[in-house]
């Protein structure tokens, strides 16, 4: 009879400390590797390379998430407002959803797919081949010379991504309401622009600072953490992008409310 | 294998284990300066993980790790990893860097290390290419391109360039055949006795543990259970050992096997 009372309390006292411990371990692997940012060597051509492949790379993937966002998004406002009467406020809905939430949310969960999981594998292949323990044996730290340059290309990389995904989702929602709806463009864009304030673009960003990080984070940690050979790497491939983005959806909500919470 | 002059490396009732699981139980070793100890065992007798324990990869959980008569379990961080710096390793499978190219992977410590400029450590690369037989033009490959025997070639011109101490080889001829086998041997000694370096190697080939080794240990259980001259591995009148060396099936050593 006990153990029928005790044991789900055992289940849940587990499932409590792993958390715990994965939290803290997380906690300790960001910590460290935020560290190395600031203390030299830092390398810069490492880092130069993750920009390229956060940044450049994730350039189309992140632009036509961005524009066909903009598209629907006054497809559908229009079908919804034309009820009320309200379709002027089409441009202003594009602008502010774009900028404040679909943006940064939608470029995050897009390189967290791409760029997540291609750093998970890379240095969880390298850790099941040893060669994470060879850098040790050269003279470097893997945390330095793996982790840090892509933290910092992340935290940079996400925010100008976001801002041509804000152009870009704003020029979407241009080319239906222009093309399709039958909007006047000059008015459209008049209303964008009188509409959006620097708060909307700013907090957007810092979303995307955060999400930035929140990735390369979770592709570092769960490829520096991998056991047991292509299984094991193929599992933290898997985790890294669910958990980013897990992350990113609730540091979203988070942040709205930091930012925009009455 | 312990003696009273001051070795370069002397181990101490070294012990780790992972979870239940006993992989040294109080190892003690000791490895002359400008010696080679090939150390033998079956697979899973904790031979490697007494490397990386040596290497700092792997925490110890008891015991003590002498380099140069210092403990280096009682370092600080700085000068733990300052004592280390001076053990170079050639890893089983190689453990090339396959981001980049060969040239790139044999200066790595050096450019890391003693800071050289990366014009004039890939000159050097293509010095230290040729040490261990290969082309200047193998600099230019990644390392995916090369063949097994070529990528233990290349992680070996990386584990001397920065000319170490201490060189570790684990399972250096695991996988080649026996020609190349024998050519990374050749070319182990060739650069240890270069080097003056103090050599620790894990192998099951028992040719190439006479042909490189001056000493031999075999662990077996977590504990050293032989040690001697390299030569007389293969009649060293311990059952165990002489079991193992000449792989036989019957003896004290029983292999797991579930039926």
């Amino acid at each position: 009879m006990l153990d029928l009372v005790l044991d789900p309390l055992a289940v849940i006292g587990r499932a409590v400390g792993s958390t715990c411990r994965v939290a803290g371990s997380l906690a300790l692997f960001a910590a460290s590797g935020l560290s190395h940012i600031v203390r030299p060597p830092f390398y810069w051509r490492l880092f130069a390379r993750a920009m390229l492949e956060i940044g450049y790379f994730s350039l189309p993937v992140v632009a036509l998430t961005a524009v066909f966002t903009g598209m629907v998004l006054a497809l559908q406002s229009y079908t919804g407002f034309s009820r009320f009467s309200a379709q002027s406020a089409i441009a202003n809905l594009v602008v502010l959803s774009v900028t404040r939430e679909l943006g940064p949310v939608l470029a995050g969960l897009m390189v967290a797919g791409r760029i997540g999981a291609a750093m998970a594998a890379e240095i969880g292949t390298m850790r099941v081949t040893d060669q994470i323990d060879a850098l040790s044996t050269l003279s470097t730290n893997p945390m330095k010379y793996l982790v840090a340059p892509r933290l910092l290309a992340g935290v940079i990389a996400l925010p100008l991504l976001v801002l041509i995904a804000d152009i870009l989702g704003v020029l979407g929602g241009f080319i239906v309401s222009t093309a399709k709806l039958g909007f006047n463009p000059s008015t459209y864009i008049m209303n964008t622009v009188n509409f959006v304030q620097t708060g909307d673009v700013v907090s957007g960003l810092v979303k995307a600072a955060v999400f930035g990080f929140l990735i390369t984070l979770m592709g570092c940690y769960q490829g520096y953490n991998s056991r047991g050979g292509a299984q094991g790497v193929g599992a933290a491939t898997t985790a890294a992008v669910v958990s980013a983005s897990i992350l990113i959806l609730a540091f979203d909500y988070i942040l709205t409310e930091m930012f925009f919470a009455q | 294998m312990i003696n009273d002059a001051v070795p370069k490396i002397r181990l101490r009732g070294l012990r780790k284990s992972f979870g239940p699981k006993v992989v040294l139980d109080g190892i003690d070793l000791d490895v002359m300066p400008r010696t080679s100890l090939v150390i033998i065992g079956g697979s899973g007798s904790g031979k490697s993980v007494l490397l990386k324990c040596i290497l700092g990869l792997i925490e110890p959980d008891g015991g003590t790790i002498e380099i140069d008569g210092r403990n280096v379990l009682d370092l600080a961080r700085d000068e733990r990893e300052e004592a280390r710096s001076h053990i170079g390793m050639l890893f089983q499978a190689g453990a090339l860097f396959d981001s980049l190219p060969v040239w790139e992977n044999v200066v790595f410590g050096l450019i890391a290390k003693h800071k050289v400029s990366r014009r004039a450590a890939r000159a050097k690369a293509a010095e230290f290419l040729a040490q261990v037989g290969l082309a200047p033009s193998v600099g230019d490959l990644p390392p995916s391109e090369l063949s097994g025997g070529m990528q233990k070639r290349v992680a070996l011109a990386r584990a001397i360039a920065a000319q170490p101490d201490i060189m570790f080889f684990d399972e250096p001829t695991t996988g080649l055949d026996p020609i190349m086998g024998a050519v990374i041997d050749g070319l182990i000694v060739d650069c240890v006795k270069r080097l003056g370096s103090t050599a620790v190697a894990i192998t099951h080939d028992m040719a190439s543990a006479r042909r490189i080794g001056d000493t031999a240990a075999m662990i077996h259980h977590g504990k050293i259970i032989w040690s001697g001259p390299a030569p007389a591995l293969m009649d060293s009148g311990n059952a165990e050992v002489d079991q193992f060396t000449h792989g036989r099936r019957e003896g004290p050593i029983q292999m797991e096997l579930r039926r």
